[in-house]
């Protein structure tokens, strides 16, 4: 954990509007080389929007997103996992046909080099490259614990493990960014003091930035670096969690108690 | 003895088509049974086993884009034409055997990654669409452009030879055919099993996802309509040869439908699936040939009416395959080798 370097993401002045309806306005913010950076904010506030822009899958009509240095503007989204970002979702978008293993495989996916013709014939390069790769799957699959559901369908499992192999997969890419949009959401206790696990452990022993969207502020003061509070689509506030979280303006938008602000329904 | 499950020391060794030592047996054993097979079959037989194994090119090679890809199509019996028609011009020139089976594959290959262009607006019942309307374009092509197609004549094509060796009866067809087979078996589970059937399936079951892993969706779904327009453009070279004379009618919507029948029939998605189904729908009208003929040697009236009802039986059977077994034949597969596996402890 730092947060002290020069910014890994850089979010600049982007504005995203709907038919006229402005889902984000004017926002600036960004993640730390090496920090774990939160952004909460009640439902609806624009959370997802924004990391729908800076994984591609929006295009803000104003401002800047750069990613170590780069513009990301521009950049198909198929294109920014080469420039090492990856993502999970909020609403479980797993390949449900296939199994776990797979979903991770597919996760690597711009690191696989070998062509169509060498995989009609599965043999010498294509063959080499995939038992590589399943090393390297395997050892995320031992990381999360899910090594009993290896070959079973995704669509099949429970929907914690799910939102496990969602983990999975954007780390089976390797990124130098991981985006996670709720991965808490729906968990029971046990399961949310998991994930908050494994976050601190990807970041601090394997050296990712996460970018962290969370409804629930409880888990996130607890791990985060930084926190960026949106309301309506503006930024609150942003800081230390301390900070913000004794900052009236923050208190006051999550149901203006201090209760509202850990339970942040 | 029990077995009761399969331990593998290497990736690698997991990470094969046929991993276990029994399968490997069932494999053997059924490759020289195809290979005694037209030895002593009757012509009849060999040459419907012919035509199985080249609907099985066309179905397994339809399951890769609609039940693996997602991506739906009912043009696939136009490209297996234009690999048809392709093959047979290129023979008509007198080139070898295998340029002329790839130049119609290749040619097939383009056809399917043109009218593959709309898949990237297009999704489902709208897809659908697009591809009929590419299914009656080729149709009109194979009708009207008699320079080189012969119109609604058709065109005869020469039995194919390979270094002076002639494939000009049933049986030699049948060696040739079953290893055409083989390869495009082979190659499209070896690609399911690859980066690029990875690929598919992503877009198939969540496409949006399958961009922020970095798949790129015009690429894979053009890759997904050529590679399986490839081998439809094979099992159409196959024909050409096989019955030596093409015409339009025989590229039709119905065939089309017909391998979208086979991979329902047989389970979407899945290679053993649609080989099921191809022998399926290829073998339901012979059956019914026979019944009707069966029947027609004592009873004739009854016969004359049974006729017409093929087409109607047909389509029942269909009918009650989607409402029955809606994940079609490799369900029933897969529950007759789960209850072998455990015999006798079934429970
Ligand atoms: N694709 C879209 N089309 C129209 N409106 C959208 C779309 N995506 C998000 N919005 C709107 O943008 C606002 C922010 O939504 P979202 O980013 O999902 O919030 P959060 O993730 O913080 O709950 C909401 O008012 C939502 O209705
Ligand atoms: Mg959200």
């Amino acid at each position: 954990m730092n947060g002290n370097s020069a910014p890994l993401l850089n979010v600049d002045n982007i504005t995203l509007t709907f038919k006229g309806v402005a889902a984000l306005s004017r926002v600036s913010c960004h993640v730390p080389k090496g920090s774990i950076t939160s952004l909460i904010g009640p439902n609806g506030a624009g959370k997802t929007s924004m990391l729908n822009c800076i994984s591609g899958r929006y295009t803000p009509s104003k401002g800047s997103i750069t990613m170590a240095g780069q513009e990301m503007l521009g950049t198909p989204a198929s294109k920014r996992t080469k420039f090492g970002m990856a993502r999970t979702f909020q609403n479980i978008a797993l390949f449900k046909g296939l199994s776990v293993l797979d979903n991770l495989m597919v996760g690597r996916h711009s690191r696989i080099n070998y062509g169509l013709l060498a995989s009609l014939f599965y043999f010498g390069k294509a063959r080499k490259e995939e038992s590589a790769h399943r090393a390297r799957v395997e050892e995320i699959i031992d990381f999360l614990g899910l090594s009993p559901y290896r070959h079973q369908a995704a669509g099949h499992l429970p929907y914690g493990v799910q939102k496990k192999v969602e983990l999975g997969r954007a780390l089976a890419a390797e990124p130098e960014l991981l985006l996670l949009d709720e991965p808490m959401a729906g968990m029971n206790l046990e399961e949310t003091e998991d994930m908050a696990r494994y976050i601190l452990d990807i970041n601090e022993e394997w050296g990712i930035s996460v970018f962290l969207v969370e409804h629930d502020m409880g888990v996130v003061m607890d791990i985060s670096d930084h926190v960026v509070v949106l309301d309506f689509g503006r930024i609150l506030a942003s800081g230390t969690p301390e900070a913000v979280q004794s900052n009236p303006k923050v208190i006051s938008a999550y149901l203006g108690d201090e209760d509202g602000l850990y339970q942040g329904r | 003895m029990l077995k009761c499950g399969l331990f593998f020391t290497s990736y690698n060794k997991e990470d094969q088509l046929f991993p276990s030592m029994f399968q490997k047996t069932c494999l053997g054993m059924f490759l020289v049974a195809m290979l005694i097979a037209p030895q002593v079959l009757d012509f009849y037989y060999i040459s419907v086993m012919n035509l199985i194994m080249i609907a099985v090119i066309g179905a397994v090679s339809l399951n890769l884009l609609t039940g693996v890809c997602g991506q739906m199509s009912l043009g696939h019996g136009a490209f297996v034409g234009v690999g048809a028609y392709g093959c047979a011009v290129l023979a008509a020139k007198g080139l070898p055997f295998v340029v002329c089976l790839l130049g119609g594959g290749a040619l097939a290959a383009m056809a399917g990654m043109f009218f593959g262009i709309p898949s990237l607006r297009l999704k489902g019942i709208y897809l659908a669409i697009s591809t009929l309307a590419a299914q009656m374009i080729l149709e009109y092509v194979f009708l009207h452009w008699s320079a080189f197609t012969g119109g609604a004549n058709g065109m005869p094509v020469d039995p194919p030879s390979i270094m002076g060796f002639s494939f000009d009866s049933d049986e030699r067809m049948f060696y040739l055919i079953f290893a055409v087979t083989i390869v495009c078996v082979l190659g499209v589970s070896n690609i399911i099993r690859s980066r690029s059937g990875r690929a598919f399936v992503a877009i198939r079951d969540f496409y949006q996802s399958a961009e922020n892993v970095g798949v790129n969706l015009f690429q894979f779904k053009l890759q997904a309509f050529a590679t399986s327009s490839f081998m439809a453009g094979i099992a159409g070279g196959l024909w050409a040869y096989y019955t030596m004379y093409i015409t339009p009618e025989q590229f039709s919507i119905s065939l089309s439908i017909s391998y979208l029948a086979m991979i329902i029939v047989g389970g979407m998605g899945s290679v053993t699936g649609a080989i099921f189904g191809a022998v399926f729908i290829t073998l339901l009208p012979e059956v019914l040939n026979t019944a009707t003929s069966l029947v027609g040697s004592f009873a004739p009236d009854i016969s004359a009416l049974m006729a017409p009802l093929k087409e109607g039986i047909f389509g029942l059977t269909l009918v009650l395959f989607l409402i029955f077994e809606p994940e079609g034949l490799v369900r029933k597969w897969k529950m007759i080798k789960a209850y072998w596996k455990m015999y006798p402890f079934a429970y």
